[in-house]
Formats: structure tokens, sequence, C-alpha cells
């Protein structure tokens, strides 16, 4: 399965992405990161951004285009980056995500990628359940 | 329709749900999808079977009916790549086909799934009872106050996070396996809860939620048996069969009994047995826990059940500073009693020999935990006093409580041992907002539904439990 990890970085680490002497141990840190995810072979796809000052929101109101600046979120931790991963299930991911250098600060989102249409219905649980539910009671 | 076709459909459902669901969710990871194929299988079987016989193994014909099922659906979206799954599972029925028989149980896959950190916390329980035992909607949201269609929603919101979200359909590795039983456990106790607080059966004439005890501990036993080396699945087991077994005891025509007043004679005995029973199992482990620990504290007052007396004031004889529900006339409770005598033995009088048995699981219990600090060792701390002979009830054994209720009454955390910078943040919370060791918590401050300030006392004594009323 194809999952992404959004990183949102919090704010005392995009401080360290400016700051030239920590610049270079933190972009090292995503590096390696990024790297121990190839050489696993579940990296798909992925890249960081540029912090949320450099975003624009685009919106469409009245049938008219209206561009603002920022980010669609305005939140302390911005979205730093994202890395899109090719893992058997969930948990892996949740391994993987865990050790990204977003965390000890910020926090990391992790969602599967919709690679085909939306596959099941859910299934209708009650009628599912109930005969059963019903046998058990009645055999007790 | 013949009864013997019936009887054979309702006994393979009853016997093996849940093993048939967790087999076919384990290997599509679809937990709805693999109800349905097996309630198609169901009704099929009730269809079929009164006309052609019961075949000689209903298990496995159920199965391939179901996996023929899944197998019909998938084809129904062939296209679609998520059908891999079953595909892959259609694909590998040949070489499962001599699994059909003895088809391996798959079911503590299920539970963990059921109860996955990425799953919220609240559908834990409603998932293990629907998926493990087939529990439908109706009643699981009966149990929970909730709103029948409400509840199926959010079961069927669950179950597509399962399958959408690709959770691991697996037994976590021994690294990861305390963190992840622990909430599969508390969802167990919740269920309990559940039917703890409902009114008994009779009351309420088809009340929903007076079963839910015994559906939790059929889970229960499942984990123990499934996890034999873990004692906190025994501990889990042993607390709630010490709990059920006083059932019979704990109400009467004017409604409710304090345990201190419970006639011991009503108790189920094999219950008492079988808790006795696992509570050793999971000492001879080694590894103390927060139910084996409330376990050992039903287990002391089991043995009023063998005329051991339950010593509430101390082996020492010196009145616990400050604990009011010890002194039964102190603060005495809201509801009158009903039962003239207090049960049990009381302090002062001779102990008798089978009191030595309970001190035996605590001190093995002790022995067993590390000398550190931190809630291990808080607990460890607990229980040597309780082996010191101040063995008391805890919840949700001795009253009627509601979750949460009680703590203000707290003066055992002190006696206990709880009181230091390393208890647990729910009891450190519990004990601030206790009253001072010297004054007896005035009953104004006591939850309405707390009888006896020994429950609200004693209750304090264990970590906040984990039930549906703060959950949900």
């Amino acid at each position: 399965m194809r999952y992404m990890m959004m990183f949102f970085i919090h704010p005392d680490d995009t401080a360290k992405r400016r700051d030239p002497v920590q610049a270079g141990p933190y972009s090292g840190a995503w590096t390696a990161y990024v790297g121990t995810l190839r050489a696993a072979g579940v990296f798909v796809d992925g890249n960081g951004l540029r912090p949320a000052d450099t975003a624009s929101v685009v919106r469409l109101r009245d049938g008219r285009r209206q561009v603002q600046d920022g980010p669609y979120a305005d939140t302390k931790d911005e979205l730093g980056g994202y890395v899109v991963m090719d893992v058997p299930d969930l948990d892996t991911a949740l391994e993987w995500a865990a050790k990204c250098p977003a965390l000890p600060l910020g926090a990391v989102e992790v969602r599967p990628v919709m690679t085909a249409p939306a596959v099941v219905e859910p299934a209708a649980i009650e009628s599912a359940a109930a005969p059963l539910a019903a046998a058990r009671l009645a055999g007790e | 329709m013949t009864d013997p076709a019936r009887a054979a459909a309702e006994a393979a459902a009853r016997a093996s749900y849940g093993r048939l669901v967790a087999w076919l969710a384990a290997r599509t990871r679809d937990v709805a999808a693999a109800e349905d194929a097996l309630a198609d299988a169901f009704a099929a079987a009730l269809r079929t079977w009164p006309a052609r016989g019961v075949p000689d193994r209903p298990e496995a014909w159920l199965l391939t009916t179901a996996r023929r099922n899944l197998g019909h659906a998938a084809r129904h979206r062939l296209v679609r790549a998520a059908a891999a799954p079953t595909l892959h599972l259609l694909a590998t029925a040949a070489q499962d086909r001599d699994e059909a028989g003895a088809f391996p149980d798959e079911r503590l896959k299920l539970l963990f799934v059921c109860a996955h950190p990425a799953i919220d916390p609240a559908m834990h329980t409603p998932l293990m009872l629907q998926s493990v035992l087939g529990l439908d909607a109706a009643r699981i949201a009966a149990a929970f106050v909730v709103a029948p269609a409400a509840m199926g929603q959010r079961l069927v919101r669950a179950k597509a996070k399962i399958r959408d979200a690709g959770i691991r359909f697996a037994v976590p590795g021994p690294a990861d396996l305390p963190a992840r039983l622990a909430p599969v456990l508390d969802a167990v106790y919740a269920a309990f809860g559940t039917a703890w607080d409902a009114p008994p059966r009779g009351e309420e004439p088809g009340g929903p939620a007076a079963n839910l005890g015994e559906e939790a501990i059929w889970l229960a036993r499942l984990i123990a048996s499934l996890l034999p080396e873990e004692p906190e699945a025994l501990g889990l087991l042993a607390l709630l069969l010490h709990c059920q077994a006083r059932q019979p005891a704990r109400r009467d025509a004017a409604g409710f009994v304090p345990l201190s007043a419970q006639d011991p004679a009503l108790w189920s005995a094999p219950l008492i047995a079988e808790a006795e029973a696992a509570l050793l199992r999971a000492c001879a482990l080694g590894r103390i826990g927060r139910f084996q620990l409330e376990a050992a504290i039903q287990s002391a007052h089991a043995g009023r059940a063998r005329g051991a007396a339950v010593d509430w004031v101390g082996s020492g004889g010196r009145a616990v500073r400050g604990a009011a529900g010890r002194r039964p006339h102190a603060g005495r409770t809201r509801r009158p009693r009903r039962r003239g005598g207090r049960g049990g033995g009381r302090a002062g009088r001779p102990r008798p020999a089978g009191q030595h048995r309970e001190r035996r699981i605590l001190s093995a219990l002790v022995g067993g935990a590390g000398a550190s600090a931190g809630p291990a060792g808080a607990a460890r701390r607990g229980a040597v006093r309780l082996r010191a002979g101040r063995p008391a009830g805890a919840r949700p054994g001795g009253a009627d409580v509601p979750a949460g209720a009680g703590r203000g009454g707290d003066v055992s955390g002190e006696d206990l041992g709880w009181r230091g910078q390393n208890s647990p943040p729910a009891t450190r919370a519990a004990n601030t907002a206790a009253a001072p060791p010297s004054t007896p918590a005035p009953s104004a401050s006591a939850p309405t539904r707390v009888t006896t300030e020994t429950e609200a006392s004693t209750m304090a004594i264990c970590s906040a439990p984990t039930t549906p009323s703060n959950r949900w």
C-alpha cells in the first residue's frame, strides 16, 4: 500500500532551517532519513517544501479567482514536506513515520494514498450481524 | 426449517463466529466484508441444511461458503485495485484447503486490530463485541447508551478505517506486546463495566446490557487462553471472575447490597475457584500489573466465603487513620443498611487459616515486582502494605459505584504507598482531591451512588479504571 507522510514542522525546527549554523545538520538529518527510506526500498516520491511564508492560496469566489498570501491552514506547525512510500501496511508506515526528524517537536500525518476509485461500499453491518446475534441469543 | 439444522447453525455461530470472521478478515483485512460473507454463509446454511442435512464439519462448510461469497463480491469489483487481497485469498485458497477442518485461530489478531492505536479508543470495545462475538449494533448501542443508528455508523466507519488505512492483522512482537495488550484488556474491562452499572437481569426484561458481563468474561477467557504467558491477561480474567462471582449477592429485594453486607453463601464458588487459579498462574509469571493487583484485592475479599476475616483495620490492631470506610460507623452510608450483620469477620477476631492463601498470592505478586520507583514500585509498596494485612475492596467488585466516583473519599492512598511522587497521575490526582487522612470524607462530597465509604476509599487504591462511563 502507498502511504503519504506529511511532515508538520515545529517553529523551532523551521527556525533551524533559516539559521546558517543549524541548517546544515538539520537538513542532513532529513537527507539521512530519506536515504534510509530509499535503502529499504519503500521510498516512492517526496520533497521538502519551501517555508510557509512562500505559500499562496487560491480560491474561487463568485466565479472569480482570489489569490491570498500564506498557507491554507495557519497553524503553528507548518507543512514542511512529504514522502510517499510503499509499505505492506499501516503499522509499517507508522514505524517509518516515528523515525522522521520532524518528530521530537512536530508531527507526522500518515494517510493511505488512493490509488484507485473507492473499492467497497461500507457493508450493512446490522443486516450482516443481526441474524447471527439472534442465533447466539436464541441458543443461550 | 428443521430444528437440528437451526441448532447446528446456532451452535456453529456461537462456537466459531469470531474464529471465522478472524480467519477471513486476517486474509482480506476487511472486517466488514468478512462479516458480510459470513452472514450470507449462515443464511445459506439455514436454507440448505434442513434439506440436505447438516454437514459433517459445519465450520468448514461455512468457511468455504463464506470464502466463495467473498470471491463473488471481489469479481464484482475486479477492476479495482483494492480487490487484490481478496483475489490473493482466492489464489491461496487451494493451499489452505486442508486447513478447512482445523483452520488456524486468528482471533487474537482480530482483537489487536480492534484495539489498534489508529482506531478511536471509544470504538475498541464495540468493535470487539461485534467482530469477535457477533453482537448486533443495536445491542451494543444499548449497552453504551447510544442510538443504534449512530453506533451502526461508527462501527461501519471504524471497519472502513481498518480496511482503508491498511491496519496490519498480526499479533504484535514482544517489544510492542505490553503496550498493545493494555488497550485490548481495557476494552474487555470496559465491556464488563457496562454490565456492572446496568440493571440486573429481570429488572429490565430483555435489557441488552445485562449480559455483556458474561460476554466480557468470555473474551477475557479467550485472551487468557491465547496468551497464557501474559500475567495481566490472567489478572483481568481473575478480576472479572471474582466480581462476577458476587453478582447473585449484589442485589436483594430492597436493592443494592454493599460488599460488606453480602452473604458469602450466595457467591459463586466455581467462579471464585477459577479466579483464584488464574491469579495464581499470573503470580507465577512474576510480572506484576494493575489487573493482577485489583484481582488480588478481590481475592482477599473472597476469602470471606471460606470464613476468613477481612481485616478492615490492620494487622497491628491500629485503626487506620481517617479510614472512614473501614470504620463502618463513622460517616455512615447514606442508604440504610438492609442486613443486620456486616457479614464477614471484623478486626480483633483471630484470623483463620484461610486468609493465608490471599497472603500467598499477594506475596507472590510482590516478589515478582521490581524494587524500582515509579508506578510498579508504588504498586509494590501498595501490595506490601496489603500483605501486611490491610486488604481492601477494589472497584468494581465492592460496590455499585459509577466509574470515576468515590475518589473524593480516598484515605487509603497514603496507607498503600500511592501518595509518593511516583504514583501514577490518575492516582496522584485522586490523592490531591482526597480529604486529609485525619478527617473522614464528608458524605456530601461523596458521589451519590457510593454506598459505603469503604468502597469509595478502596476504589482509590487502584488506578483510575478505564470504564465506559469516562470514555464514552
